[in-house]
């Protein structure tokens, strides 16, 4: 109850001032302009394609780009060797931001699903990554040296012994790449591919349609919460009572 | 021991080599168009270009300065009303939930708005960077004043402490690896959207650099670009850490 004191009155104060016309701009539009806009983009369908564009770029991404990360996670975990010997040139390419890859993805892919999801996809690799690699380092060693006793191949040594171990661990690596993927989605949509949610933003901005930027605005922060609590809610109700047991 | 690890850092290194090596192997044997993928040699020998006639400077101050003016103000200003918040547990009751709302929001999606009400302006970079930054530090700073251990709140209640003692000797040092983390996850957020702002509003700096290379296929100066990006990343990376260590250590 208390939380909703704030966003409620500050969507009251704003509504106040739009309405008693105090400050006259184009580029302002008072919450029950946002509303309708909101609504209207929502009943004629172009809000609901454009979220439709955002979500497959950011999936398709989010799941090439967490298969890479995993894969190379559980290699780098498992070898000691592939661990330290990879180290640097992880080092050196993680921190590449990947909005700077915008305009290589632009180059090679032109417009299109093609450019947002590799540039997703790069952005998932490292968080998976990362949270794979050190989660099967800690594999417990007893588990390892049984594996070892029975003589498993590498395949059941991953599927049987490891994989269980660290099923917590990657959902909260695909809980953090979700997040990244939805905001990378955007991010290039609203720099250069004209697709999605984040185009629609950047054309109701040039077109002078504030109240209907501030609803794809909230939209967008929507899906965001929504996909966060989601996943959140998720990962407690599955694996709240794992890290007891841990 | 040491033998050994001495020999793996060289093998990380030269794996490193070998990556590039094969980057050039593909150019060479022109397995990639160089529209798409410039060699090795044409991209340093860009970025060497860029150094010379000062063009590099120029736009890594460009993107640099704008980053970390937003970044300092976003860091002052998070941790200033962090602890304002933090500190009372009433005031988080209110404001946290909105907080959490806007955490997940897509700082870049910020930027049409801004366009709409600043412009194209430096006011309207540094706007975005500080916005987009400022979540991090702000949450984290809660985060932080939220695990101090209550009874050490107690003990300095029995001990009739000042507020100011309790903050300087009691908050902020158990705060502060939550604190350190809010900071350097910030200062990434204000790297990609100085770059991304720059891409928009075509300002000197890195982002426009890479945009105006890549729309003249002018691959060498796109990924000269990159390369610098990468650097100025694995800089401030490498930095934090180095900070994160030395003013933590009385931890371990």
């Amino acid at each position: 109850m208390r939380a909703l004191i704030l966003p409620l009155s500050v969507i009251a104060l704003w509504e106040a001032v739009g309405r008693t016309q105090l400050v006259q701009s184009d580029m302002m539009s008072k919450p029950s302009d946002i509303g309708l806009a909101g609504l209207a983009a929502l009943t004629d369908g172009s809000m609901l394609f454009a979220t439709s564009q955002t979500i497959t770029t950011a999936l398709a991404g989010l799941l090439m780009g967490s298969a890479i990360g995993i894969s190379l996670g559980a290699w780098f975990g498992l070898s000691d060797l592939a661990g330290r010997l990879s180290l640097i040139s992880v080092e050196v390419f993680r921190p590449v931001p990947s909005v700077a890859l915008i305009p290589i993805a632009m180059l090679v892919f032109g417009f299109g699903y093609g450019m947002g999801i590799s540039i997703v996809a790069f952005a998932c690799v490292w968080p998976t990554l990362i949270v794979t690699q050190a989660a099967v380092r800690e594999v417990p060693r007893e588990l390892m040296e049984v594996a070892r006793g029975l003589e498993l191949g590498w395949a059941s040594r991953l599927f049987k012994i490891v994989l269980p171990d660290i099923v917590p661990n990657l959902f909260t690596a695909l809980r953090l790449a979700a997040g990244i993927s939805l905001i990378v989605a955007v991010t290039v949509e609203i720099t250069a591919n004209p697709l999605g949610l984040g185009y629609a933003l950047v054309v109701a901005q040039e077109t002078l349609h504030p109240a209907t930027m501030f609803a794809f605005l909230i939209w967008i922060g929507l899906i965001g919460w929504l996909l966060n609590a989601g996943l959140l809610q998720a990962q407690s109700r599955l694996f709240g009572r794992w890290s007891f047991a841990a | 021991m040491t033998m050994r690890s001495a020999f793996l850092n060289a093998g990380g290194i030269g794996v490193f080599l070998g990556l590039l090596g094969l980057w050039e192997l593909i150019t060479r044997f022109g397995l990639v168009s160089p529209v798409f993928l410039p060699s090795v040699g044409d991209t340093f020998g860009a970025l060497l270009e860029q150094g010379k006639d000062g063009s590099l400077v120029r736009a890594v101050m460009g993107t640099g300065g704008r980053m970390l003016l937003g970044f300092s103000l976003a860091a002052l200003v998070g941790c200033g009303v962090g602890l304002l918040i933090g500190l009372s547990s009433q005031a988080r009751h209110y404001i946290e939930p909105s907080l959490e709302f806007l955490r997940p929001l897509p700082a870049s999606a910020v930027i049409p708005v801004a366009i709409l009400l600043l412009g194209l302006t430096k006011t309207m970079i540094i706007s975005v960077i500080v916005f987009g930054s400022l979540w991090p530090v702000l949450l984290a700073t809660i985060q932080g004043i939220k695990s101090v251990e209550p009874r050490l709140f107690e003990m300095a209640r029995t001990m009739e402490l000042p507020h100011r003692t309790v903050i300087a000797s009691i908050v902020l040092p158990s705060a502060l690896p939550d604190i350190f983390s809010g900071l350097r996850l910030a200062l990434t957020v204000s790297l990609i959207l100085a770059v991304v702002t720059e891409m928009m509003s075509a300002e000197t700096g890195l982002g426009a650099t890479i945009l105006y290379a890549a729309r003249s296929f002018r691959s060498p100066e796109l990924f000269a670009g990159v390369v610098t990006l990468g650097a100025i990343g694995f800089g401030i990376n490498a930095m934090m850490e180095v900070a994160q260590r030395h003013l933590l250590r009385w931890r371990t």
